[in-house]
């Protein structure tokens, strides 16, 4: 791992900015002294370059680092600032560390990624799980299947929390579980209901990812879809543990990103100071 | 674009168009994946050669030797004992199943979810795109997996195929099995070439390809030097080529790279610095010109030090015992040596844990990447021993599960990268 050297004990420290290129939403963390000065987001688009200028355009030259899928595009456009790339699996595991210091496991469930990580002492990974190239189980899947159900994305968390009963969906392909999702809606099944089995058909997935990684408790959970109050709910109670969930969850890649940069003086400083933790 | 082996293409029935297009983008692939990179060694311009006259002169060497009464003989798998091969004059070549290729003509005779070796090698054929296939006299088959199993005779009908029946354990019946399925491979083997093997025939030939392999276990050794001295995309080369070149002309180009490699280490120069992660492949074959892996790992600040595979060490570890001066006792040392192969579709399969541990200690792996084709089961439900068996060596483990295509590259470089920030 790169130690930035010191800066000068005088002179006030450099600000670095954290960049989170995922594949729904870029975020924007940006540190200056162990405080974040800036926090933004915007959806992805067709066009995430254009994005990322948007979130950039009155950034003086900074240290940038990049992450999520976008962050070798960051790279190569953006010779103007000192930009360099680490992978989300590092920025969550060093966003998690940071916002509670005692954080074993990360799981992070983005727009098409979902990524369980074992940290050891000091906070170094220790091993991660990934799904490949299937978006089942992830965000995407979420989406799709509030479309199915006609809710807004933010409400069909609430919505599957007012099931009254438990349904198995079977399929984890997101073709596969809309047509299962609309043959239980032609027997009558209540869509709460439906959509409760939907979300549980995620967490299942996900906890063989986190077994696979051993999850240890605390665990923290980031990334877009630590918003679904169903998804927390349910991984609570199949894991036994409790889940932390920070208050802007699809913010930790961007913070993690932006510590990496600023790694030795906060090794120093320690605590939180970034009013982001839970 | 005309070439002087058109007419040869031609009367090996090659579809000519789409072997054009396919040469083309094995061009650009190897200029990307290989020509781009820096320091490399003197040696490999012999390597650049051969692959790329892959389909062309080495082709037309095979032709005329044909024309001259000897045979090609054409395989798919370790298994196959080439000595019998050369003692009976004949030649062997390992066959194309690296590219994703005629994998539409593939799919019209195999299951979808087939692995993408099996659908290589049969859409090779049905695409009519390999001149190696073209020219067999024979084809052998092996039953190391059920997917190549059955593909095989679906196979039969497009080829002239023999299929060597591989034991799944290795109890004394099954060494009687397979000193069985030796014989009745040599009688395969003497009726397509028409010659009877000898004892002096048989013994020059153990000693050619014992010598291969010996010249290759040489460049695995050097391979624990630090800084690493060759990339691993290029020993994967030498490998791949090791499976269609020459014996004896091979050996000799690669003593010749062995000795560059002494100089440059000597020297303490290698292709990348020394604190440079070292990681080690470990799983299935990776058939020419499968380069996507080694080339997506040494282009995410790793370096690959050693293949714990069927084009790895695999092949070359064993020896076939010399000492035997019959042809009974040298077909029975023949059995002994293939048997030793750790391949997944043993079961139980401890040697490969050992082998796996003591190679990553050897060559001072920093970590294993281990490599499954998907729908491979062995290697599939294998790499959780192995995972473990590294555990608890203290060599951490990524495992990664993919075909011949490019649509998960994005990913897997995540994954690759991810790992390699692990270990730095």
């Amino acid at each position: 791992m790169t130690m930035v050297e010191t800066y000068p004990p005088m002179s006030p420290p450099e600000p670095v900015a954290g960049i989170d290129i995922g594949s729904r939403s870029i975020e924007l963390v940006v540190l200056e002294g162990g405080q974040v000065t800036r926090q933004a987001a915007l959806p992805t688009t067709f066009d995430p370059l254009a994005q990322c200028r948007r979130l950039l355009e009155d950034l003086p030259p900074a240290r940038i680092v990049a992450t999520g899928y976008g962050r070798k595009l960051l790279v190569e456009n953006f010779q103007q600032h000192r930009v360099t790339a680490i992978t989300e699996i590092q920025a969550y595991a060093l966003g998690a560390r940071y916002l509670n210091p005692q954080v074993r496991t990360v799981l992070d469930i983005g727009g098409q990624d979902t990524k369980a990580i074992a940290l050891g002492e000091g906070g170094k990974v220790v091993k991660f799980e990934m799904n490949d190239r299937c978006a089942a189980g992830t965000g995407k899947f979420l989406e799709f299947m509030a479309t199915a159900l006609q809710m807004p994305l933010e409400d069909f968390g609430g919505f599957a929390l007012q099931a009254d009963r438990r349904i198995q969906i079977n399929s984890m392909c997101t073709v596969f579980a809309e047509s299962e999702a609309t043959s239980l809606m032609a027997r009558g099944e209540p869509a709460a209901n439906i959509a409760l089995g939907l979300h549980l058909a995620i967490v299942m997935r996900t906890l063989a990812m986190l077994r696979r990684v051993g999850a240890a408790a605390p665990l923290l959970f980031a990334g877009g879809v630590a918003h679904n109050p169903c998804i927390r709910a349910l991984l609570e109670e199949h894991l036994g543990l409790p889940v932390i969930v920070p208050v802007r969850p699809d913010l930790v890649g961007a913070l993690g990103a932006a510590l990496h940069g600023q790694q030795r003086r906060l090794s120093k400083g320690g605590g939180d100071q970034s009013g982001l933790a839970a | 674009m005309p070439t002087p082996y058109d007419e040869m293409w031609e009367k090996l029935n090659l579809d000519l168009a789409a072997h054009e297009g396919l040469l083309q983008v094995l061009g650009k692939f190897y200029g990307d994946i290989y020509l781009s990179q820096s320091g490399r060694l003197k040696g490999m311009e012999y390597l650049d050669f051969v692959l790329s006259e892959v389909h062309g002169l080495r082709i037309r060497e095979l032709q005329e030797a044909k024309a001259r009464g000897r045979k090609v003989i054409g395989t798919f798998c370790v298994f196959v004992p080439e000595e019998l091969v050369l003692a009976a004059d004949a030649i062997q070549v390992g066959l194309c199943a690296g590219a994703e290729i005629g994998k539409e003509a593939a799919e019209k005779i195999l299951p979808r979810n087939t692995c993408a070796l099996i659908k290589s090698f049969v859409g090779f054929k049905m695409a009519r795109l390999c001149p190696y296939l073209e020219s067999c006299d024979l084809v052998v088959g092996e039953t190391t997996c059920d997917g190549k199993k059955k593909a095989y005779e679906i196979f039969a009908d497009y080829a002239p195929l023999h299929v060597m029946e591989i034991p799944q354990m290795k109890q004394p019946c099954d060494r009687d099995l397979w000193k069985a399925e030796i014989l009745r491979f040599r009688e395969e083997i003497e009726r397509v070439t028409g010659a009877k093997l000898t004892a002096p025939r048989l013994q020059e030939a153990i000693r050619l390809v014992n010598a291969r392999r010996q010249v290759l276990q040489r460049l695995n050794r050097l391979r624990a030097a630090v800084p690493a001295p060759i990339s691993g995309r290029d020993v994967l080369l030498i490998n791949q080529i090791s499976f269609y070149d020459d014996p004896g002309r091979f050996t000799a180009r690669i003593g010749e790279l062995c000795d560059e490699l002494e100089e440059r280490i000597k020297a303490g120069q290698g292709v990348a610095p020394a604190n440079t992660p070292r990681l080690m492949l470990s799983g299935c074959p990776m058939a020419v010109p499968n380069w996507k892996l080694p080339f997506l790992v040494e282009s995410s600040g790793a370096v690959i030090v050693g293949e714990e595979s069927c084009i790895g060490a695999r092949n070359t570890r064993d020896l076939v015992d010399e000492s035997g001066e019959t042809l009974e006792a040298m077909l029975d040392a023949i059995a002994d040596r293939y048997l030793r192969i750790d391949c997944a579709c043993f079961t139980p399969n401890p040697e490969r844990l050992e082998h796996i541990v003591a190679m990553a200690r050897d060559l001072r792996a920093d970590g294993v990447i281990h490599y499954g084709l998907s729908f491979c089961q062995p290697y599939a439900i294998e790499a959780f021993k192995v995972e473990k068996a590294l555990k608890d060596a203290g060599v951490p483990m990524l495992s990664i599960e993919t075909d011949y295509s490019m649509e998960d590259v994005e990913q897997l470089k995540t994954r690759v990268e991810a790992f390699v920030e692990m270990l730095a």
